[in-house]
């Protein structure tokens, strides 16, 4: 990790003036792409996003037809413009991992046996970024999948966790995100608690780690509430 | 203006207990929790406990009228796209009534790639979609216009008994066919009228009393007409 001289957290508060366990200003919206199936596009701070789903739909090349389920595959990609250096366009090594821990998160909320010989498309873009990007993509993907009525077994949500300063704190920003000690993005299903996505970088202690789950399940709620909130409105 | 709307559930919810219902169509069980798999109207018919997702796909079932269009003409038989993730096949036995020699006539002559059918679905087997041309009802749709709604939206363009159907019919003057697969073609004097009604359904579709909505946007367009 980064170090910096700069203190992350002074007199208990954080750069944007949050607590540790405070998250950002939440904005989603769902149905905001015509021609895709379902579409979302969620703010954390000022991390955005996009997320479009299509399909499900006829799978070609026929080979990577599953004859018992549809594929599901993930496309998470960051804007040229999303950060303050550009950013070369186009899938890198890090855009691979995580399209992959993202149809990883996503895959065990959907019922896929009942499309099979298909598949169904999950574009994220990263329109602005601002630390925890990945877990921002998955609720995005979550509102898109249940906009395009495929069927699911719980919305996911997703938050990310990390340490600064000696401090467990939840939602990192990006200057966290660059200098924390470690984080750890975390997507779960609400109603069973079941984790689909822990991924973790950095030092932190087991006890610490088992903490922030427990920290990240329950502000989790505030996220699922959002979520909730979002797709009802666009039935209004 | 107030609209008032219908109850709408989202997957995860938990929306009922088997020990009092069942679970019907777009529901499952976990721990006696009848839990709904969609984003939809919950519709409650005797005790038996269903989610009306508001998007997504069509899936073919057995005896549905569905509209089709050819993409290609086979050795035996014609590929129906049915608006659907998957094909669906005419074959040339269910297609036509008379026998034909495959080895002197051309398929193209029946139907050709672009052409509209009105056809019943006679049997599903994971993914294959075997069609059927030989119900009364079906037969080459001419002329017309094509418009796709949400599949799971067609019983609310059709209405009770016919009742949202028959008064586009009747004040557009116009020829309607709904296929189940979302599919409506159309024909007749007042078309675009009668796609602006079918467009208004599809977006307000959980909204309490819309076929008195749609009759009072039916007759407003009359007046402007006069």
């Amino acid at each position: 990790m980064m170090k910096t001289d700069e203190k992350l957290i002074i007199n208990g508060k954080r750069l944007d003036g949050r607590k540790p366990m405070d998250i950002r200003e939440i904005e989603m919206k769902v149905g905001v792409i015509p021609n895709a199936n379902g579409s979302a596009y969620v703010r954390f701070g000022k991390t955005t996003a996009f997320a479009a789903v299509y399909g499900p739909r006829e799978l070609i090349p026929k080979h990577l037809q599953e004859p018992d389920k549809a594929i599901l595959r993930c496309y998470y990609n960051m804007a040229p413009f999303s950060v303050s250096d550009r950013k070369r366009p186009g899938p890198d090594r890090r855009a691979v991992e995580i399209s992959k821990v993202t149809k990883l998160a996503i895959e065990p909320a959907l019922f896929l046996e009942e499309f099979p010989e298909t598949t169904i498309d999950v574009y994220i873009d990263i329109i602005q970024a601002d630390g925890s990007t990945r877990v921002t993509g998955i609720n995005a993907a979550s509102l898109a999948l249940a906009d395009a009525g495929i069927p699911m077994r719980d919305l996911i949500v997703a938050l990310s966790g990390g340490k600064i300063d000696d401090t467990l704190i939840i939602d990192l920003c990006g200057k966290e995100d660059n200098y924390s000690e470690a984080d750890i993005p975390i997507a779960f299903l609400p109603n069973t608690k079941e984790i689909t996505l822990l991924q973790m970088d950095g030092r932190i202690t087991p006890q610490e780690v088992k903490d922030t789950i427990r920290n990240i399940l329950k502000a989790g709620e505030q996220v699922y509430k959002k979520q909730k909130e979002a797709l009802k409105n666009r039935y209004k | 203006m107030t609209e008032k709307v219908r109850e709408i559930v989202l997957p995860g919810e938990v929306i009922g207990n088997t020990k009092t219902e069942k679970s019907g169509h777009g529901t499952f069980i976990r721990d006696q929790n009848i839990i709904s798999k969609f984003l939809g109207i919950p519709k409650r018919v005797k005790d038996y406990i269903s989610v009306i997702p508001l998007s997504g796909v069509y899936t073919p079932k057995r005896h549905d009228k569905i509209i089709g269009i050819v993409i290609s003409v086979e050795k035996s038989g014609w590929i129906i796209d049915i608006n659907s993730p998957w094909k669906g096949f005419l074959s040339l036995s269910e297609g036509v009534r008379d026998f034909i020699d495959i080895r002197k006539v051309s398929l193209k002559r029946f139907f050709d790639v672009g052409d509209i059918i009105y056809t019943e679905i006679v049997d599903v087997r994971n993914g294959d979609i075997q069609l059927s041309m030989k119900s009364p009802s079906s037969r080459k749709l001419e002329d017309g216009v094509l418009v796709k709604i949400t599949p799971s939206k067609v019983p609310r363009v059709i209405g009770k008994e016919g009742s949202m159907i028959n008064s586009i019919k009747e004040k557009t003057k116009t020829i309607i066919r709904v296929g189940q697969n979302g599919v409506i073609w159309l024909t007749g004097q007042d078309i675009e009228k009668a796609i602006d009604a079918i467009k208004m359904i599809d977006e307000k579709s959980h909204i309490f009393g819309l076929t008195d909505k749609i009759n009072i946007f039916l007759s407003d367009l009359n007046d402007e007409n006069r």
